[in-house]
């Protein structure tokens, strides 16, 4: 259990860090480092995001697939780095 | 059986500040005792034997969901083994990268010049050579009021008046014909629309009473009003705010005079009554006045000119007064003022705080920061426009606005360093603070003849409107150099704010 804590805790510690959200398949948020509303909120929005990319990528070349989504935005940059059962979300202020 | 009394003032030391530190707390620390015994030695020896710290344990804490942290999904470490490697190194790339520094979307068109949408008029009130006194958007920025009156004229009289409203969302705006026109006693001096409920509007006439109208209700728009009682106020009423009332959702109107009181009122619908709930007032003895501020003239009586509310704090509102001075006031002062009882329902208390440093003038408009708690710009008579903290009693920036008088100033609700004034020869300044230099970096020239712009107000949809002496509201739409928010504005502003003069 600790070794998980440790890896959210050596992301969280990085420059510009706002939160880090893992997201079970279902799109549930079950670590986070947000309140619960904004973990909510982005957990749910992002995980539909994050699919709708892969089936797009997968869409244009069925032997590809989607590794990293990225979305910068005016104050953040959001990462999403997805897998078969998990999704996990980085939100940074990269000006910060 | 009741009496009046008055209570000492309990004090208790602020904590704000320090609640910020962390604080730590170490349970329990053990060591074994060590034990030694010295049979004969010529070199000292040092001896630790343990040491023991214990692990911070607030990580956990904000790890905790509904979920069961001790159940740990299966494939979970492996997942975050998989992925940190690529998260960290896009972390770091990300934070060195200037890929994207200066580079901006255009999502939406431009607009690159400022334009007046409308110039909105009521041609009888016009007619008569009124003014429009006040101008307030409602909730949802779509429909705008006006309240025509007199600044000039400093005699009594009982002409009649109006308040008109426009709704700028329709297909055909006729600018010369308001959706609705409500007929008042006297001159109106303030309006201001509810805060939640876009159909309300409170406003203070020239005569001390207060109303408040529902423009949903086409025979008859007066909801409620003071009358001409002994509580309401007996000189003009300078301006109206909506403020939470004693229960929860429901909105109390409070409204100044330049008789020095402040009152605070409960809208009773069924009755089509305001009934006073408060009343605060400023005498000249009771004002925590710094050896600088003492020098001001003035009654005993200070004529409050401008009000503002603290988005941040409902307890807290600043009063702008005829003599220029600021003051910081509390709603739950408790401290009974020092003025003769005149046939009022409730005591009335004295609120001031404290004191900002003391104007060449009159105070005509105040207005909190939206994007910071601590932050205030006030403009007066003097000409300047002084950006404030609350906490210190000297200004932050002076900023000359004008050589003439200054009526109105706001703060953009979207650009943190950005605020607009009004001025006394019709003209529109718009200030940025971000700018090196303290001269305004828009002048917008209205076509009022000369005549002066009295209030100004922004809507959500950041337009502006500008009520002028002739009679004519203009709705300005200001270029996207003022509409949308820069990096690091926010800093900025708090840097600004923290700055402590010498």
């Amino acid at each position: 259990m600790a070794e998980v804590e440790e890896t959210l805790k050596r992301i969280q510690a990085h420059k510009g860090v706002i939160g880090t959200i893992v997201v079970n398949a279902e799109g549930i948020p079950i670590r986070t480092t947000l309140d619960n509303s904004t973990t909510v909120q982005y957990a749910g929005l992002l995980h539909q995001l994050a699919m709708k990319a892969r089936s797009t990528v997968r869409d244009i070349d069925p032997q590809n697939d989607l590794t990293f989504l990225r979305v910068r935005s005016k104050k953040h940059e959001i990462m999403v780095a997805p897998d078969k059962e998990y999704l996990l979300i980085v939100i940074q202020n990269p000006s910060e | 059986m009741f009496t009046d009394e008055s209570r000492d003032i309990f004090g208790f030391q602020s904590s704000w500040k320090k609640s910020h530190r962390q604080t730590q707390d170490s349970k329990t620390c053990q060591t074994v005792p060590v034990h030694t015994a010295e049979a004969e030695t010529q070199v000292r020896s040092v001896l630790s034997s343990s040491t023991q710290t214990d692990p911070p344990e607030n990580l956990t804490d904000q790890l905790t969901l509904h979920s069961d942290l001790s159940a740990e999904p299966p494939g979970l470490r492996d997942f975050l083994h998989r992925v940190e490697d690529l998260v960290i190194r896009e972390l770091v790339k990300n934070s060195k990268s200037h890929a994207f520094d200066g580079y901006e979307v255009n999502w939406t068109d431009q607009h690159e010049t400022v334009s007046c949408l409308f110039s909105l008029g009521y041609c009888e009130a016009q007619d008569r050579g009124l003014q429009v006194t006040s101008v307030s958007w409602n909730c949802t920025g779509s429909v705008i009021a006006c309240a025509f009156g007199r600044v000039s004229d400093g005699d009594w009289s009982t002409e009649t008046s109006y308040v008109c409203t426009w709704n700028l969302d329709r297909r055909r705006v006729n600018p010369k014909q308001p959706d609705m026109v409500i007929a008042t006693a006297t001159s109106v001096m303030c309006v201001s629309f509810h805060p939640l409920r876009p159909s309300l509007i409170a406003g203070g006439l020239y005569s001390g009473e207060v109303m408040v109208w529902d423009t949903s209700r086409t025979q008859d728009p007066v909801l409620a009003r003071t009358g001409m009682c002994s509580d309401t106020h007996k000189e003009p009423v300078y301006e109206v705010k909506w403020v939470p009332g004693p229960r929860q959702g429901e909105m109390a109107v409070v409204s100044v005079c330049s008789g020095g009181r402040v009152l605070r009122w409960s809208v009773d619908g069924a009755e089509g009554k305001l009934t006073l709930t408060a009343g605060f007032a400023l005498v000249r003895q009771q004002l925590p006045l710094s050896r600088s501020a003492s020098r001001v003239r003035g009654d005993t009586a200070v004529g409050v000119t401008s009000l503002a509310l603290s988005p941040w704090d409902t307890d807290m509102f600043l009063v702008g007064t005829e003599g220029g001075l600021v003051l910081k006031c509390s709603f739950s002062s408790q401290t009974v003022a020092a003025v003769p009882p005149d046939g009022e329902s409730v005591t009335l208390h004295a609120p001031a705080q404290f004191c900002f440093s003391p104007r060449a003038g009159p105070i005509q408009s105040l207005h909190f920061s939206p994007f910071h708690r601590n932050l205030f710009v006030s403009v007066g008579t003097d000409g300047l426009a002084h950006v404030h903290s609350v906490l210190q009693p000297g200004p932050l920036l002076s900023l000359r606005v004008s050589d003439s008088y200054v009526f109105g100033v706001r703060w953009s609700p979207v650009r943190p360093l950005v605020f607009v004034a009004v001025t006394g020869q019709g003209v529109l300044q718009v200030f940025d603070l971000g700018q090196k230099c303290l001269r305004p970096v828009a002048t917008i020239e209205q076509d009022t003849g000369g005549q002066c712009a009295l209030c100004v107000e922004f809507n959500q949809q950041q337009l502006l409107a500008v009520g002028n002496a002739d009679g004519t509201v203009n709705i300005w739409q200001l270029s996207a150099e003022f509409t949308e928010q820069r990096a690091r504005e926010s800093a900025v502003l708090q840097q600004l704010a923290d700055d402590v003069p010498e």
